[in-house]
């Protein structure tokens, strides 16, 4: 897990022969947009992709948000978290709630405006984050893993009873987000940009770029600055951190609140999106799931968990897409091997071949193809 | 008499949980890690005795699925010490990663059937001091009284015993003294997976129904065990296990009165007294404490 802590190429890079002084900030600047120059294409995605299309790039990048939370957490922290999926129902479902209209029948709403609902959701996120610092301050990493266990099943049975705000095993339904009126995740008033029609999922998938992009930057800022090396350095020496006057307990009841925020944001976009939230979507499945996109991107690196969370949520959508034409998968529910089983096979398997030979996952594998082609 | 009635369901329960708590507690003494496949290997041995009861008899296809938990369990060892990280963190994800694997296997085989295990309990009942019992409840409490005795008794008396202990105490100075790290490894993994399909085998029969594909999740009902006892406490995965099992039947007993709690609230007291012990005291009643001020 020591590649978070040292960049490899730092040293080497200062032990080159210093170049004209031109051409090295030109240099190094192409270096450094070049790769952002790939992500432009992105925006133009719903000019030429349809719905259905879309729908599996925003649930990617709704839960690469909570992805890059989980791989503060875990990787840069050392903290484990089973309890993700529990903060991304705080956040999908406070949402609901809070937008929800006042007037319908059988579940509740409070039908605040939906913009406030959504900053206030992803701040309830991290509130219920923040409480459970008696617990997560206290706990090393492993301890918390698994006591964090009791959140989701607590929230399992909290979200299956509480009937009038959660709609119970029935599930309620999601509100668009809008505003001022213009709704950023349904079809009012029409939109048509160079000859398509934006509805609901086209301009969903600007939100979710835009949550991304922020999410991106703001783990950034957090890994690779003080705090990050603060964390670090509790997560391989609680003792030294302590001595050099980091708060132990104080950090490790803020990264978790503050990864729990991450997951209350992909909570937002993942209701948003799914317009329709069932308790049964919520469960350590969704956890672990989760877990398996850190790993998969590489503990710690948030570039590697927005990778992770794009495969592994669009894999079980591509492979039941293509299922039909694959030809040796069979139909959901028959009792043979079908889509949702082939993907869990995959990210188990995933899971375990990662670890072993490449426990830096997706980020540590990017990082030697860089360095082999220079 | 129905509280004495639920009490003794309790117990009997809890030293199912007792069983899977002890196998998480030997796993994680031996190599520091955090066994999250636990349950598909409960599920593949109770599933190893329903496939073979029928042709073999109950008592050597018992015999035979423990043993298969066990070869199970040891493979998942030698898949972690294949992982090229000491960091127990990841090792303990790695665990989720195997249990995925196995489990989606199981479910697949398993669908939507309901196993019976082919006891010879069946559905008898026993009167005993006012109070109906199942058999196989009974059972399994004197099952769990005899193994845990046993466990105990190895780990004290014998030179297996001590080599066990002296490498969950400290693993450096035990390999100095030529007790092969390896093994004990092997031995721990072994232990947790034989407890875990005893355990497996009496979930899965009478009063419950039988086995089903989500039997590994009960696994996870173990995990309030073993935090409210300590996570390197065998006394306290006992205790934690007997804890577990009375508040639960406790609180299924009384759903009635308990109603304004939920459905079903009797499968989320054990986390909720969990948490409490938690935040009561952070390593568990009978854990080490960590020793790590500064």
């Amino acid at each position: 897990m020591s590649e978070t802590t040292v960049h490899p190429q730092a040293p080497v890079r200062a032990a080159e022969p210093a170049p004209a002084p031109g051409r090295t900030v030109r240099g190094g600047l192409l270096r450094r947009i070049a790769p952002w120059s790939l992500l432009l294409p992105l925006p133009a995605v719903p000019l030429y992709l349809d719905g259905s299309w879309l729908i599996i790039g925003i649930l990617g990048m709704a839960t690469a948000v909570g992805a890059i939370g989980l791989t503060l957490l875990v990787g840069t922290a050392g903290q484990l978290s089973l309890a993700h999926s529990f903060f991304v129902a705080v956040g999908a479902y406070t949402y609901a709630y809070l937008a929800g209209d006042p007037g319908s029948s059988d579940v509740g709403g409070l039908g605040l405006p939906s913009m406030l609902a959504a900053v206030a959701a992803v701040a309830a996120a991290g509130l219920a984050g923040l409480l459970f610092s008696p617990v997560s301050a206290r706990l090393k990493g492993l301890y918390l893993g698994v006591a964090s266990l009791a959140l989701v099943f607590i929230g399992e049975h909290v979200l299956k009873n509480a009937s009038p705000v959660t709609g119970g095993y029935n599930g309620r339904a999601v509100p668009p987000l809008d505003v001022a009126g213009f709704e950023l995740s349904g079809g009012s008033p029409d939109l048509w940009v160079l000859g398509v029609q934006y509805g609901g999922r086209e301009r969903l998938w600007y939100l979710a770029l835009a949550v991304l992009a922020v999410a991106v930057v703001a783990a950034g800022r957090v890994a690779r600055g003080r705090p990050g090396r603060a964390l670090q350095l509790m997560r391989d020496n609680p003792a030294a951190a302590g001595s050099m006057g980091v708060p132990v307990h104080r950090y490790k009841a803020a990264v978790f609140a503050y990864s729990s925020v991450f997951a209350g944001a992909a909570g937002v976009l993942t209701a948003l999106a799914f317009e329709f939230i069932v308790p049964q979507y919520f469960t350590l499945h969704l956890s672990i799931t989760y877990l398996a996109m850190a790993i998969i991107g590489g503990l710690g690196s948030v570039r590697g968990a927005v990778a992770g969370g794009l495969f592994v949520t669009a894999l079980p959508l591509l492979l039941d897409r293509f299922g039909g034409s694959l030809g040796f998968l069979a139909e959901a529910g028959s009792g043979g091997l079908d889509a949702a089983m082939l993907a869990r096979f995959v990210f188990g398997a995933l899971l375990v071949l990662v670890l072993i030979w490449e426990p830096g996952g997706l980020a540590a594998l990017g990082r030697r193809l860089r360095r082999s082609r220079t | 008499m129905r509280i004495l009635q639920s009490l003794l369901l309790g117990v009997s329960l809890g030293s199912i949980y007792a069983l899977l708590a002890l196998g998480f507690v030997a796993i994680y003494k031996g190599t520091k890690v955090i066994n999250l496949a636990h349950g598909s290997i409960l599920l593949a041995g109770a599933y190893t005795v329903a496939m073979l009861s029928p042709h073999v008899g109950f008592p050597a296809a018992a015999a035979l699925g423990t043993a298969a938990a066990a070869l199970c369990a040891v493979v998942v060892e030698r898949l972690v010490a294949a992982v090229r990280t000491a960091d127990h963190l990841v090792l303990t994800i790695f665990t989720i990663g195997v249990d995925l694997l196995l489990i989606t296997e199981l479910t697949r085989r398993i669908g939507s059937r309901v196993l019976t295990m082919g006891d010879p309990w069946g559905d008898r009942r026993v009167e005993l001091l006012g109070t109906v019992l199942p058999q196989a409840r009974i059972a399994a409490t004197a099952a769990g009284v005899l193994i845990i005795a046993g466990f105990f008794l190895v780990f004290r008396k014998t030179d297996f015993g001590v080599r066990m202990r002296a490498s969950a105490d400290d693993p450096r100075t035990a390999a100095l003294m030529g007790i092969d790290q390896r093994r004990v490894a092997r031995a721990s993994w072994a232990i947790g997976g034989a407890l875990a399909c005893v355990a497996g085998v009496f979930l899965a029969v009478f009063p419950n129904p039988g086995l089903d594909h989500t039997a590994g999740l009960i696994a996870l009902n173990a995990i309030p065990a073993v935090i409210i006892g300590g996570l390197d406490s065998t006394e306290g995965a006992v205790l934690g296990g007997l804890i577990v099992g009375v508040t639960q039947t406790l609180v299924d007993g009384n759903a009635a009165s308990l109603h304004f709690l939920g459905e079903g609230f009797g499968g989320v007291a054990p986390y909720v007294v969990m948490l409490l012990v938690l935040l009561w005291r952070p390593s568990g009643l009978l854990g080490s404490k960590e020793m790590n001020r500064v």
